[in-house]
């Protein structure tokens, strides 16, 4: 830090601009929270008055804990069945060198890549001709599409640095198949999997565009009807809007504080490896 | 029990051992491929790919050529290109999504820099610049409303400063690019960071001792590193910002100067029920999206991508 406060006019432009660009966010951030416990605010620098009313309103006029039970629901299917598909394949692709494996991991990696709309739209076409769009089915289905390929992508890695010899050494030892991977490797990817499982449930619960295009009226998560909160904005006062706003990003926070503990920042974007 | 066989069944395997032995010298030769039993775990994950993400988009693919109002497969497309405020979306996400993404990359740089190497603080600093990702679009797009609108906050300031009129930054460009730029942020940092503390510090340290000053060290040393990074880190947050959709319908001017790609494409397949036409528009934004990274990636392929001396 030393270095860092003698140093040169791009060392201080720098530093100028990131606490620009946090003082910003702290007023958005701010004047939203502001807002949500205002009782009225026009024009002035701050509100006239303050109360926690609009969060009890929110609560019960958008049917806040149905939503959330949903989100809830959504959001650990999802994580399950991921893991359940992601983490056999995974171990298949780090185990393994067969022919069609380049094939096969661009399509794991397509998913991750593309915008949600592109895949987004013919996946609800497809949903909504079989009458799946509009459940809680679809909108697992949905938010699969990114899931499980992620959890393919993280874990790889992770069982490649897994020596076999310690699979060798439990099949002499007479352990059939199943022993190996209850009692062997599941144990060893403990880790791998709730850092994976984790990841994921943050991406779900803020997946806006796969949910929004297949959700109905009882499966929208807590994303989804905030933007409908949003949007039909006219009827109902600002504040509510708000307030479910800062109730969906405390939840995020818990959610990315608990992350952090398990995994490195740098793991919350993605976990790509280098195409050599 | 070899020693009940006779010589002559020694020599010749009856017909049904030798179609074991046939049987397992295939078995062994895939294995040899690595083709064995351990593969049956990829099927669940293949049919899933198969089924949600390879099939829905063919029959998007397939049905964009087969326009709702009949006519040439390819009416959907001739659509598109002649109707100048669909045509017009090309040029707006792009206009969007390159100075985000463009932005996102070179501001990260220079703060990436700082932060690598141990200081007290770091972890404190890394999450609060890891908090946008949790604001999601419409804490964002409310924040900036408030904040940025006309009698926010920003606009107080700014008027204290002795401007004349608040500045319009929502319902417009600014908004919706602002918005990209607060989501963009902190992917494009975790990336750059991550990528640039995987480059081996022993090796600037090397270049000081023979003389090359900071710059120099910069330019030759860390660069040429870290631009391979730095052009997948440009990819993933042009992804990010070209599929903006929720920000530019709240903060944007969505019928007009924001009108993105992706908000064409969702309002002619669900709101107008014109799946085919739809899906026509989210084939062209792969294509578009595809046709952007491919052109970094080639760009990528000219750089050095050996060893970064580091764990990465």
């Amino acid at each position: 830090m030393n270095r860092v406060l003698s140093a040169r006019p791009v060392v201080w432009l720098t530093w100028g601009a990131l606490i620009f660009f946090m003082l910003n966010l702290v007023g958005i951030v701010g004047a939203v929270v502001t807002n949500s416990f205002a009782e009225s605010w026009f024009g002035t620098w701050l509100p006239d008055g303050y109360t926690g009313k609009w969060y009890g309103e929110a609560w019960r006029d958008y049917r806040l804990l149905d939503v959330l039970v949903v989100t809830f629901q959504v959001a650990i299917a999802v994580v399950v069945i991921s893991v359940l598909i992601g983490v056999p394949t995974a171990y298949a692709l780090a185990r393994r060198n067969f022919p069609g494996k380049k094939l096969l991991n661009v399509l794991f990696l397509l998913p991750i890549l593309m915008p949600p709309m592109t895949y987004g739209i013919p996946l609800a076409t497809v949903l909504y001709k079989f009458h799946l769009a509009g459940s809680m089915f679809g909108v697992i289905a949905a938010n699969l599409v990114p899931a499980v390929p992620f959890v393919v992508l993280t874990m790889t890695p992770f069982i490649e640095q897994i020596d076999t010899k310690i699979e060798s050494a439990a099949r002499m030892c007479g352990a059939n198949t199943v022993a190996i991977f209850t009692r062997v490797l599941a144990p060893l990817l403990v880790p791998g999997i709730l850092a994976a499982s984790i990841l994921v449930l943050v991406r779900t619960v803020g997946m806006f565009e796969l949910t929004f295009l297949t959700a109905g009226p009882t499966s929208q998560t807590l994303v989804v009807s905030l933007y409908e909160a949003m949007s039909s904005a006219g009827i109902r006062p600002q504040q509510m809007v708000d307030s479910m706003a800062v109730i969906y990003t405390g939840s995020m926070l818990v959610l990315l504080v608990i992350a952090l503990r398990f995994v490195n920042p740098t793991q919350l974007v993605t976990r790509l490896k280098e195409p050599s | 029990m070899t020693a009940l066989l006779s010589p002559r069944d020694r020599e010749s395997p009856s017909p049904r051992d030798r179609k074991s032995l046939e049987r397992a010298s295939l078995k062994h030769r895939l294995a040899e491929k690595g083709v064995d039993r351990v593969l049956w775990l990829l099927v669940p994950g293949a049919v899933f790919v198969v089924l949600l993400f390879v099939y829905p988009f063919l029959y998007g693919l397939q049905l964009s050529f087969q326009p709702k109002g009949g006519g040439s497969p390819f009416q959907n497309y001739i659509t598109f290109f002649s109707d100048s405020y669909l045509a017009e979306t090309v040029w707006i996400t792009l206009r969007l999504g390159l100075p985000a993404a463009l932005f996102n990359v070179l501001a990260s740089i220079p703060i990436a820099f700082r932060m690598r190497g141990r200081f007290r603080g770091k972890r404190a600093l890394t999450t609060l610049l890891v908090v946008p990702i949790t604001l999601g679009t419409v804490l964002t797009a409310e924040g900036l409303l408030a904040f940025f609108g006309p009698t926010g906050w920003f606009n107080r300031i700014w008027m204290a400063l002795g401007a004349d009129e608040p500045a319009k930054l929502t319902h417009n460009y600014w908004g919706v690019l602002f918005s990209l730029i607060i989501t963009g942020f902190p992917f494009a940092f975790l990336l750059t960071l991550s990528y640039l503390s995987g480059i081996d510090p022993t090796l600037e340290q090397a270049a000081a001792t023979l003389g090359a000053s900071k710059r120099q060290r910069f330019r030759t040393i860390t660069m040429p590193l870290l631009a391979p990074g730095l052009a997948v880190t440009f990819c993933l947050s042009f992804v990010l910002a070209f599929s903006v959709f929720p920000s530019a319908v709240m903060v944007g001017n969505p019928a007009g100067e924001t009108h993105v790609m992706s908000i064409a494409a969702y309002e002619t397949a669900l709101r107008d029920n014109d799946f085919a036409m739809g899906s026509a528009i989210a084939m062209l934004m792969a294509l578009v999206m595809l046709i952007v990274i491919g052109v970094v990636l080639i760009w990528r392929a000219t750089l050095y991508r050996g060893a970064t001396g580091g764990k990465g």
